[in-house]
């Protein structure tokens, strides 16, 4: 028994500092992912076919292609044409852009499933497309979108496991390399999964009560 | 009534053709100040079309609008500058569902007049108290009904202070004991000097208000003239046909509203 | 740039061998997921409050945990532990399989329960059993309707293979990643990579699309339209 604390006085800390880089990496990335999912959105909807096509590619590359690939492209391809970053960033930029695919379809799904007559009033009033989208559309379309986007966030911090394997010790990596140096697998990484469970179960529970603050009244 | 005679809207062979159906055939019309022109005919004759095609949320194929004088149509400048001046009413309401009553009245204020925050919810107040729902300024559309989401929709409307009002068969989405609170707003409307265009089914509505009836069948005008003349002696068999048919469908006179 | 085709090309056996073991690893996961992912299912929505809660923890827990940390826990520790010494292969189709089929009964739960009560209480006024209901009746339906989430879940199972890299899985990026780092010329080597995973992503996609539509009930709907005009 007095092995377990022990052990917990050598594995806890590195874990730590590596949850400290986990939660680093996910606070910025899930925001700008969300944020280019928004413009990605709204170039596929109402861009002219030069910008929606553009999205939809953009779409149709990072939705198709696993993220580690995508992460080894940024870290390890493009310094060959003299693009380099960190492991960090590289990580970051990796997560911004697959999430943002991810996002801009639960938004472009959203955006689709307002009544068109929204539309159509606002116009009749006098306001031009980007004022009706900004004020009219993406409200309704964003709170819609909600359970698709919180879902993907959820993603996105299990994900972010893979930073790991372009070398940004996060949770995860620290966890191997502490694990590895004393051969305590099994033990390590059920402390790695609980520490994920929590972080996971609080950001749910944060998710669900900015749901119901955002719901409209009288709305389903 | 008004010695205004000027010519507020100006509709010139309007042509609308979707795929393989040609809605609209060449109507043309003029509305004067003050005037409440009232369009009927059966569904799919195009009507809805017509409103649409006036204030350019469908561009019409062939012909001119002009309001007040500056031609709509082809225009280089910005539409939205017309669409100020021309306000919709819409069969389905249309009402921003994620805005209250109040927000819903005011946000066309703010945002395409640019009105500043307080002066443009004392505004938006006031045009609820027109239509009589201070009361529910703060109430959702999901909380209201029908009848006061039309009623809301028509403040909308009217808040941007418009030279012509349109509205798109506005009771057709009413349950029937909702109809009468919205018409009775409509024709305060009128009698206060709106000039506007009306598209519905509700012909005691059209017979008390309208200065003019306008039947449009198959995207065509088939008969022009007062209520009196229409309802009562229609020049043509097919007016005749489809007025009997409303009689038949809503009753003698086709209301219990006025 | 002929020089890069010409690395490709010759890259390419060695690399679509790599897929093999990706379909493999695939197959072996989501048929896993399906047998025990539709047992889960009914279990958790018919079942008693024992087995449905045992089944929450199950999916709770397998879906909670990143990819790379259920395989570096089993395959590194749990695996080892129960002293079972599997493959990479055979590590990964298990840990994968598991998975899936904590996030298919979630899909075949959704599925059961937009099958409306009525179904079953005409199935049981007709005498049919419990287990001849949800066998004659409600699993018929609610497998059809699960088939797009299915799709979506086919898509995230061959997208989470690339992880298994971590394990030593000789797969796609695995070999893909050697030919690089030998060659020193990540670039196409990798961008070779994506197009594979593209082909096999919306390649599978598209065959359950035909499949859903042979198999499809009548009557769904759809929305939409943000043109310019109305």
């Amino acid at each position: 028994m007095s092995d377990l604390y022990f052990i917990r006085d050598i594995i806890l800390p590195p874990l730590l500092e590596g949850t400290l880089v986990t939660v680093k990496l996910i606070v910025l990335s899930i925001p700008l992912g969300l944020i280019l999912g928004i413009l990605i959105a709204v170039g596929r909807v109402y861009g002219n076919k030069f910008i929606s096509s553009l999205c939809t590619i953009y779409t149709l590359f990072f939705r198709g292609t696993p993220l580690l690939v995508q992460l080894f492209i940024i870290y390890y391809a493009l310094p060959s044409i003299g693009i380099f970053f960190s492991p960090f960033m590289a990580a970051v930029i990796g997560f911004i852009l697959c999430s943002g695919a991810y996002h801009s379809e639960y938004i472009r799904g959203a955006i689709q499933s307002i009544k068109i007559g929204q539309m159509m009033a606002a116009e009749a009033l006098g306001m031009s497309r980007i004022k009706a989208v900004l004020y009219i559309i993406l409200p309704q379309a964003l709170r819609r979108a909600i359970p698709g986007c919180s879902n993907e966030i959820i993603y996105l911090i299990k994900y972010s496991s893979l930073a790991f394997m372009v070398t940004c010790v996060e949770l995860t990596g620290a966890g191997k390399i502490v694990a590895t140096r004393f051969f305590k697998y099994t033990e390590v990484f059920l402390v790695v999964g609980i520490i994920y469970l929590l972080v996971v179960s609080v950001v749910t529970k944060f998710l669900n009560i900015l749901e119901k603050k955002l719901r409209i009244p009288g709305l389903e | 009534m008004h010695e205004d005679n000027k010519i507020i809207l100006k509709v010139e062979e309007i042509y609308k053709r979707y795929r393989e159906e040609e809605v609209l055939r060449g109507i043309s019309f003029e509305v004067r100040k003050s005037e409440t022109k009232v369009i009927i005919g059966p569904s799919g004759s195009g009507k809805s079309t017509l409103l649409r095609c006036i204030n350019q949320l469908t561009i019409p194929d062939k012909g001119r609008v002009w309001l007040e004088g500056e031609e709509v149509t082809h225009t280089k400048e910005n539409i939205n500058k017309f669409r100020q001046k021309m306000g919709m009413v819409f069969q389905d309401f249309n009402l921003f569902d994620h805005l209250n009553a109040l927000r819903n009245v005011e946000i066309g204020l703010i945002r395409v007049k640019g009105m500043g925050k307080d002066i443009a919810r004392e505004k938006a107040m006031e045009e609820l108290k027109q239509v009589g729902l201070e009361k529910q300024a703060y109430l959702y559309p999901a909380q209201l009904s029908g009848g006061q989401k039309q009623r809301v929709s028509i403040a909308r409307a009217l808040a941007m202070d418009p030279s012509v009002m349109l509205f798109d068969e506005p009771t057709s989405a009413l349950d029937p004991e909702l109809i009468g609170e919205v018409l009775e707003v409509i024709k305060k409307l009128a009698i206060n000097g709106m000039t506007m265009v009306v598209v519905t089914h509700e012909m005691g509505f059209a017979r008390s208000v309208a200065n003019e009836v306008i039947f449009i069948e198959s995207g065509r005008i088939i008969d022009q003239g007062s209520p009196y003349k229409l309802f009562t002696n229609p020049e043509h068999e097919r007016t005749k046909k489809f007025l009997y048919k409303i009689t038949e469908l809503y009753g003698k006179s086709g209301e219990g509203n006025e | 740039m002929t020089e890069n085709l010409l690395l490709v090309y010759q890259s390419l056996p060695y690399l679509l061998r790599g897929s093999m073991v990706t379909l493999k690893l695939i197959g072996g996961a989501l048929a896993i997921g399906l047998i025990m992912g539709i047992p889960m299912a009914v279990g958790q929505v018919y079942g008693n409050k024992y087995v449905a809660n045992l089944i929450s923890f199950y999916v709770w827990f397998f879906r909670g945990l990143p990819v790379l940390v259920l395989l570096f826990l089993f395959y590194f520790g749990l695996f080892l532990l129960l002293g079972f010494n599997l493959t990479a292969l055979t590590a990964a189709i298990l840990v994968l399989g598991f998975r899936s089929a904590a996030y298919q009964s979630q899909i075949f739960r959704g599925g059961i329960m937009s099958i409306g009560e009525g179904q079953m209480l005409s199935a049981r006024s007709l005498g049919m059993s419990k287990f001849q209901a949800i066998w004659n009746i409600i699993l018929p339906q609610a497998l059809r309707i699960s088939i797009p989430g299915w799709s979506n879940e086919y898509s995230i199972i061959l997208k989470d293979s690339a992880v298994t890299y971590a394990i030593g899985l000789m797969e796609i990026i695995t070999r893909g990643n050697f030919i690089a780092t030998r060659t020193y010329q990540p670039m196409p080597i990798f961008l070779t990579c994506a197009v594979i995973f593209l082909i096999l992503t919306y390649g599978g996609v598209k065959l359950l699309s035909i499949l859903e539509k042979k198999i499809r009930i009548p009557g769904y709907s759809n929305y939409g339209n943000s043109g310019k005009e109305y």
